[in-house]
């Protein structure tokens, strides 16, 4: 393997890891907030029971989002010189900011919601929280508008291969941007949802049946129903956004060769690069225009229109697109069943009324919020090879010339790190469960010394 | 002066100061919680607990100086910021991991089951190890040109190891400052061993910089700015003394004064990265590209600046807040 397809693999693996702690603190700096204020308004210890055993699962989350994060900005210089090179003028003030007005403001008033709760006034600690979740949400507008600068950009004008701005508001709000933020944020609260119910589910199963077991379990169920409609809405409208935009794209996701109308929509299909084709399809017919144009004979583009004169490819790898993107949109409607299902349920019965199967389905969809935004994420970003900034700056331009050899063995270390971290991280998740369940007050002390296990 | 008309000169130089600024902060906040990383294995279970509960409030804002210094280099000075990075990649990566490792260890050690404290400690210990090491040998490969040769890649050996020395002992006049009893003794005692390590490290840098180019050493032994220079060496000098003296005395009755090691510490960092500066200046990639060279379009760095000016010193507003909330003898962490 060459150079640029080992730093492609190690970027990817590198943000993939990085993404999925971000996208559980995003989200779940809000519901502490909430949790937070409730207990402000109704003085219901069960409030704040959730609050402490969530608080935990964020200092966990928000460490490992910062330590790979750090990992992140290095990759810039030491992989991809050539992406500052030549576009530095626009994403560097864009970095900059996230960092003055993110990075900074969470880091420091994480130190006062993680542990200043008895050295200041609850007006401050609560502000602190608030200041974390607004600074992580901070964090994400400013890496998805830069992000998706790179796939619409504009407002910027190419001198001797350089891009310099001309127009920052056209930059920051360029075309996809407030669907990809949108989409990515929803994203991060499903997430979330179901990290809570699948936990809480897990909780009530092994026998911990509290009153704040029982109050986050139902939050994040409700907040799973209203939210998951809303985040196919969305879904839809970024893709009618895309077509636009990155047309490419859209016809990889669909493995749709030729450009015309009544394109069906392909359930299953093993797209073949080589060949230009599709084998084994199965298909519902017109569906795919029918979503994307809204007409059953709308036109859909086609792969074939982007390959250029000499025969070079201008449209990613189909399989990958393909695939990714169905694996998206599948746990999406896996989330919608089992969700609503849930949330009709508890409506009539409460926890208590639901049956086993319910809870183990939302033990097994814990980790679905992760599985559709990497998904997602590969969509997107596999979707728009072979440009690193679209139509402006293509992947290979911009690899750093260091050998092959030293990127494998960065790689390997940086992937059997991230293995026993996150294995590590799962597996300290559920061990907080079930101490929680056994009704061991959670001593948040780095020492546990022996501490008085009150009787169940 | 013109100078002042033109952002294309006196950008790139406002920038470069901003960059050194943060490093510099970098080094002397995150430099203690490595440090304290560093010293671990001499400290005992109840100890070692302190001594997170003496870092934990601060050490991810401290980190994060890190990133700004990385993304201050990268936005202001793109091309030396490639050309830096790639020549010290295996390094990069050691200290990635490293401070991966260091990160995670803090929450896992107090979060996973009991029987896995003591590898959660260990891997405390290595990241911060791994991270003091190679920063220190990057800071040799620096200034050593950042060519791969032989004699290059033993002095940056050397400058790894005195770094991290250096490192463990701003460590410990932190815990000094934030401990009392038994382990503010130690800590005195781990100090007490470590200053060397700083005073090899700086006076091994400050020797080597001259003759690793001319100009550098022009800058420094012509007259008559030799005698404009004199102070640093003098203070340095006089602050290492100080050191030697206040930590044999130390503790202080009530423990008055027991920030003085750290204070002192940070000032010596303080007059060692000055003097670098003044030798690398206007380079940014030793001897190959200077800051005008290296920098972003003025319009670009325009709008990072406006940013910078409103925004640095809010960040330092709340910085200090945490401190003085956190001020006083380290307890053990808490969530309530
Ligand atoms: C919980 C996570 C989640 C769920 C349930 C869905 N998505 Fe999604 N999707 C993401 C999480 C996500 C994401 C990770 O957040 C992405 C990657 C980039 C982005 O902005 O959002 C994404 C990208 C993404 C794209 C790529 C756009 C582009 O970059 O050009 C499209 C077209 C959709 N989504 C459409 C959908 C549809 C139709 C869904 C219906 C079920 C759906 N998504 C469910
Ligand atoms: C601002 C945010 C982002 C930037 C600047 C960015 C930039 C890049 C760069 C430089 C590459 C290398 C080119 C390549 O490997 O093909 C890349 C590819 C990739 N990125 Fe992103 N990315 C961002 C967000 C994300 C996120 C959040 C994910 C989610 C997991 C992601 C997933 C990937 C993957 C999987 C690849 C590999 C694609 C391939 O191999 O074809 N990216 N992106
Ligand atoms: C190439 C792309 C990226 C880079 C260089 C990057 C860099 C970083 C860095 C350095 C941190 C640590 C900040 C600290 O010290 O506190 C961080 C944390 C964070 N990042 Fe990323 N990041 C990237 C992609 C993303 C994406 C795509 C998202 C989300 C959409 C994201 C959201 C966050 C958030 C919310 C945090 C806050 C800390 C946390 O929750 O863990 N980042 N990132």
């Amino acid at each position: 393997m060459d150079t640029l397809i080992l730093s492609r693999i190690q970027f990817g693996a590198n943000i993939s890891f990085h993404i999925l702690f971000p996208t559980i603190t995003i989200a779940l700096g809000w519901v502490l907030l909430f949790f937070k204020l409730r207990f402000n308004a109704t003085g219901e210890d069960r409030w704040m029971e959730a609050y402490r055993f969530w608080v935990k699962v964020f200092a966990l989350s928000f460490a490992m989002g910062v330590v790979s994060g750090i990992t992140m900005s290095f990759q810039f210089g030491t992989n991809w010189p050539g992406f500052m090179e030549t576009v530095g003028n626009i994403a560097g003030p864009l970095l900059a900011y996230e960092v003055l007005t993110a990075f900074f403001l969470e880091a420091v008033f994480l130190g006062i919601m993680l542990f200043g709760a008895s050295r200041v006034p609850g007006w401050l600690h609560t502000l602190a929280t608030f200041l974390v979740a607004f600074g992580t949400t901070m964090s994400a507008f400013w890496i998805i508008v830069l992000n998706s600068w790179m796939h619409t950009p504009q407002g910027f004008e190419m001198i001797d291969g350089v891009a310099h701005a001309t127009d920052w508001w056209a930059i920051i709000f360029n075309p996809s941007m407030p669907y990809r933020f949108a989409h990515m944020l929803l994203a991060s609260f499903l997430t979330v949802s179901f990290l809570i119910a699948g936990v809480s589910a897990f909780r009530w199963i092994i026998g911990g049946r509290t009153a704040g077991v029982r109050v986050a379990l139902k939050s994040a169920v409700y907040g799973a129903a209203l939210l998951i409609p809303l985040q196919i809405y969305m879904g839809d409208m970024h893709g009618l956004n895309t077509l636009e935009h990155q047309p490419q794209k859209i016809a990889a996701m669909e493995a749709n060769w030729e450009t015309g109308p009544n394109v069906p929509l392909l359930l299953f299909a093993i797209p073949d690069d080589a060949a230009r084709e599709n084998r084994f399809e199965i298909a519902i017919p017109n569906l795919a225009s029918l979503i994307l144009t809204h007409h059953a004979d709308g036109v859909v583009p086609g792969l074939n229109d982007f390959v250029g004169e000499d025969g070079e490819v201008l449209h990613p790898r189909v399989a990958a697109v393909f695939w990714s993107f169905r694996v998206m949109v599948g746990t999406g409607v896996a989330m919608l069943l089992l969700s609503w299902a849930t949330a009709a349920l508890l409506l009539r019965r409460g926890v208590e009324g639901l049956p086993r199967p319910v809870l183990y389905g939302l033990v097994g969809m814990t980790f679905s919020g992760w599985l559709a935004t990497l998904a997602g994420w590969y969509t997107t970003e596999i979707g728009r090879q072979p440009w690193l900034v679209q139509g402006v700056l293509s992947t290979r331009d911009a690899v750093a010339d260091v050998p092959a050899a030293m990127v494998a063995s960065t790689l390997i270390a940086y992937l059997v790190v991230y293995a026993l971290l996150l294995g590590a991280y799962i597996l300290v998740i559920f061990y907080l469960a079930r101490r929680a369940a056994r009704g061991e007050k959670l001593d948040p002390r780095p020492e546990p010394r022996a501490v008085p296990i009150p009787a169940e | 002066m013109d100078m002042f008309s033109d952002p294309a000169l006196w950008l790139p130089f406002v920038f470069a100061g901003l960059m050194g600024l943060s490093i510099l902060i970098y080094v002397v906040l995150d430099g203690f919680d490595l440090g304290v990383g560093l010293l671990f294995p001499f400290a005992n279970e109840g100890e070692k607990d302190r001594m997170i509960g003496s870092i934990g409030p601060f050490w991810d804002a401290n980190e994060t100086w890190l990133v700004l210094a990385v993304g201050l280099l990268l936005v202001a000075f793109p091309a030396a910021h490639g050309a830096i990075l790639t020549a010290l990649y295996l390094p990069v990566a050691v200290m990635l991991i490293g401070l991966i490792l260091r990160g995670v260890a803090f929450e896992f050690r107090a979060k996973a089951p009991p029987e896995w404290k003591r590898l959660w400690n260990r891997a405390f210990f290595a990241g911060s190890l791994m991270t003091s090491m190679s920063q220190g040998f990057m800071l040799g490969m620096y200034v050593m040109g950042l060519t791969w040769t032989l004699p290059h890649v033993a002095f940056a050996l050397l400058t790894a190891a005195f770094l991290t020395v250096g490192y463990s002992f701003i460590g410990a006049t932190w815990v000094i400052h934030k401990s009392d009893g038994l382990l503010q003794l130690k800590a005195i005692d781990w100090a007490k061993g470590g200053v060397w390590g700083l005073v090899l490290g700086i006076g091994a840098v400050s020797a080597a910089t001259p003759y690793v180019s001319v100009r550098i050493f022009d800058k420094w032994f012509s007259w008559p700015e030799a005698l404009y220079l004199a102070p640093l060496p003098l203070l340095s000098a006089a602050l290492v003394v100080g050191l030697w003296v206040a930590l044999r005395r130390m503790p202080f009755d009530r423990d008055r004064r027991s920030w003085l090691p750290f204070a002192m510490a940070t000032g010596l960092w303080a007059t060692a990265f000055g003097g670098m500066a003044y030798s690398f200046y206007p380079y940014v990639v030793p001897e190959k590209l200077t800051i005008y060279e290296a920098a972003s379009a003025p319009e670009s760095l325009f709008i990072i600046l406006v940013g910078t000016v409103v925004v640095l010193p809010t960040i330092l507003g709340y910085s200090i807040l945490a401190f003085t909330i956190f001020r006083g003898k380290a307890r053990e962490l808490r969530y309530d």
